[in-house]
């Protein structure tokens, strides 16, 4: 018997690791994975080396020092004599509440004019023409610092509200003035406030307010009971439809089961409204939307806007033109045809870009910069790092935030995204 | 892989040399021009002319080392910061000194790792407002708008101004000083705060300065001057003693049109020999030639000549000396001496 002896194997030689298919792309990850590890470690010790150079340290204590600055929009207490991290969680606020703002907005905006500009009216369909191309094609800074000039050096001054015969005057039964230095809107207070704070009467011989969390959360929590219960009598209604075939009329139940919970809270806790009124050198009690604010606000909403409404109208023609035709065959009105059998299979296209604009709106805010908006980037990125000195740790806390919010957005969107998708099956 | 792990260390080394830099005094001769921050526009201080050149007080200290260091006062690169932008380009090396109405305060000077080279104009923060308010105190000012550079000392001290007073005010940030005018001119905000010198220069460039008022307070001590970055000491040197080459020569009577006679030949008053480079060898102890001051006060004129030309009072700035005239006349500009 003859043994069988193994095939004969070759020595490893070391231009295999190039010539031969086997070897060749590891060893082309591992040169790749030393260059890219080469270049870390030169930046991390460029930038350990140049700190030392500067005598300079890497240190977050900063933020735990006094601020001596102070904010004009704060959305939570504060004062001069906090800390920096404070100063930081305003500004954080004020950047958040500019682009939920903006993106509700934007899409409110996006989405008509995208199904507007599919319109059958020539001019309807121009007009919104005219808005996207316009919007989308020149820079977003300019928007922003236009608007604000238009609100800065065309509205009339404060001053202007005075004296016997006033050159301006106060709009909607003198609850709303328009002014150069932002919008004064009526004030929400409640008289009788549970959340302990002390009441306050604006004007001499009016009833005290006071505003608190406690008093905000009552109100939204009735709403939200009312809402859960609209939806309660919808599904009884569909149920009733699917067994006798002819839905209940449940309108008036479900306007009634929206406001009165709701009106009974407020009315419990004495709801009132407080006008601005002129005191001083400014207007005072209401609520001030900054122009800073509302040129951001409006800048950032009609600009993402006019993409939001491309995707819209992209969305809406990928959706077979048989859909419709079918729809209309079964007697749908175009009305219905739209929001029950184009959107909801339009949504699938839409979704996915709509996440990288809320983003991009996010990320835009901090163009906030040009019309001193305070956010996250003039308060943390600008103002601290100049007091404090410190660049390095503060920017890169700022792209910290900035990473996180997105990756949050973008993670709920996806939540959202996949309840909306194409189930495969 | 040997060859990998080979370039790998050569590349290391590469980088680690080319960490090691050089001084900034042979950076700028190599480089034949100073970069020097300056402001992005303030009258009489810093902002380019109609022909585009740059004109002004602090535009004036960068060309006079630019004269002592280069040989010529135009060999100079302004680099326009705002408040904020300043500190980032000293510390980068996008600039080789800033002259920027910048405050000597105790923790730029530590904390922030900057050098200050003197003070070229002391100074203090000051309020103005429209005659028609009908202000006459910045203490009546509670509830005002008030404009303000933001990044600045000024914020901090109207904080602290504010809240030591017990009243209330609006803050709405600028970021140049061309912004804060543009909101203040259209009544977006009741008052304007920055540096009093600040204030005037602002005033002068109005249609009708004669509608507006600077408040009598000063609520602050505001010693600007240049800065340089902490560490290279030759450069700072070199900066600090311009600016005291140039107040010592207004005390010593030297000028920008006698300089040239009083340098030719030595002279009786061996101070001005010293400082002019006619007797003993004061330039050379910094790394300069012995001509270093005659071209820093050719460049554009003494201390005091600088000051009438830009900022004093036959200008629309209209500033009076105070505080900054020389010593010898009651002010604080006072150079140590040259010897």
């Amino acid at each position: 018997m003859t043994s069988l002896t193994d095939p004969h194997k070759p020595a490893f030689r070391l231009s295999q690791l190039i010539y031969d298919t086997r070897y060749r792309s590891m060893t082309i990850q591992v040169v790749a994975m030393i260059l890219l590890l080469t270049a870390f470690g030169w930046l991390i010790n460029n930038t350990v080396e140049n700190l030392g150079a500067l005598g300079k340290d890497f240190d977050f204590s900063f933020l735990g020092s006094r601020a001596g600055y102070d904010i004009n929009q704060m959305l939570i207490e504060y004062d001069n004599s906090m800390t920096h991290g404070r100063a930081a969680l305003v500004g954080i606020l004020n950047t958040l509440l500019v682009a939920f703002l903006g993106c509700i907005t934007a899409t409110i905006i996006g989405v008509f004019v995208g199904v507007l500009r599919l319109s059958k009216n020539w001019i309807v369909s121009r007009l919104m023409a005219v808005y996207v191309e316009g919007f989308r094609n020149v820079p977003l800074l300019l928007w922003i610092i236009l608007i604000y000039a238009v609100m800065s050096e065309s509205m009339p001054r404060p001053n202007d509200f005075r004296g016997e015969d006033p050159s301006a005057s106060m709009i909607l039964g003198d609850s709303v003035a328009i002014t150069n230095r932002g919008i004064y809107i009526p004030r929400i207070g409640f008289s009788n406030s549970l959340s302990g704070n002390e009441a306050v009467a604006p004007i001499e011989g009016a009833t005290p307010l006071a505003t608190g969390a406690i008093d905000w959360i009552l109100v939204f929590g009735a709403l939200a009971l009312s809402v859960i219960a609209v939806r309660y009598v919808r599904k009884k209604a569909t149920i009733t439809q699917e067994a006798t075939g002819v839905r209940p009329t449940t309108w008036y139940w479900q306007i009634a089961i929206l406001v009165i919970p709701v009106l009974i809270v407020s009315l419990f806790l004495g709801l009132t409204f407080s006008s601005p009124y002129l005191k001083g050198f400014n207007f005072t009690e209401g609520t001030h939307l900054r122009n800073s604010l509302i040129a951001l606000w409006i800048a950032l909403s009609l600009y993402t806007g006019a993409f939001i409404a491309e995707i819209v109208r992209s969305g809406i023609l990928s959706v077979s033109k048989g859909q419709s035709e079918a729809a209309f065959a079964l007697g749908l009105r175009p009305s219905w045809t739209m929001n029950l059998v184009i959107l909801p299979q339009a949504l699938r296209v839409i979704i996915p870009p709509l996440i990288s604009q809320f983003l991009n709106l996010t990320k835009n805010s901090s163009l906030a910069i040009a019309v001193g908006y305070m956010d996250v980037r003039a308060t943390l990125g600008g103002i601290t790092i100049n007091q404090t000195g410190r660049e390095l740790e503060g920017m890169l806390l700022l792209g910290l935030f900035y990473l996180a919010l997105s990756l949050l957005i973008s993670s709920l969107m996806n939540v959202y995204n996949n309840s909306k998708k194409l189930k495969e099956r | 892989m040997k060859k990998t792990v080979f370039f790998g260390a050569v590349t290391v080394a590469g980088l680690a040399a080319g960490l090691a830099s050089a001084a900034t005094l042979d950076d700028v001769k190599a480089r034949g021009t100073l970069n020097c921050g300056v402001t992005t526009g303030l009258a009489g201080f810093a902002a380019p002319n109609a022909e585009g050149v740059w004109e002004g007080f602090d535009v004036d200290l960068c060309r006079a080392v630019a004269a002592a260091v280069l040989g010529d006062p135009m060999a100079v690169n302004f680099v326009p910061t705002t408040g904020q932008t300043r500190f980032t380009a000293l510390a980068s090396g996008e600039i080789d000194m800033l002259s920027r109405v910048t405050t000597w305060t105790y923790s730029r000077d530590t904390d922030l790792s900057f050098e200050f080279a003197g003070v070229n104009y002391y100074d203090g923060q000051g309020f103005m407002v429209p005659r028609a308010l009908g202000v006459s105190s910045a203490k009546e000012l509670d509830g005002a708008t008030v404009c303000i550079q933001t990044g600045t000392t000024t914020e901090l001290n109207l904080a602290d101004f504010f809240r030591n007073n017990n009243i209330s005010y609006e803050p709405v940030p600028v970021e140049t000083n061309a912004e804060g005018q543009q909101q203040y001119l259209a009544g977006a905000c009741d008052v304007y705060t920055t540096d009093a010198s600040g204030l005037a220069a602002t005033r002068g460039t109005f249609e009708n300065p004669a509608d507006h008022v600077v408040l009598p307070e000063i609520i602050s001590k505001e010693p600007l001057g240049p800065v340089v970055r902490h560490g290279d000491n030759e450069w700072g040197d070199i900066v600090r003693w311009t600016l005291n080459a140039l107040v010592a020569a207004e005390e010593l009577g030297v000028t920008s049109e006698n300089v040239a006679e009083l340098a030719a030949a030595p002279t009786d008053n061996p101070e001005i020999n010293r400082l002019l480079g006619t007797e003993s060898e004061l330039g050379a102890m910094m790394g300069l030639d012995a001509d270093w001051a005659v071209r820093a006060i050719s460049a554009a004129g003494n201390y005091g000549e600088m000051f009438e030309t830009n900022i004093g009072e036959s200008t629309p700035i209209g500033l009076a000396r105070g505080l900054n005239a020389q010593w010898t006349e009651g002010g604080l500009q006072y150079s140590p001496p040259f010897r």
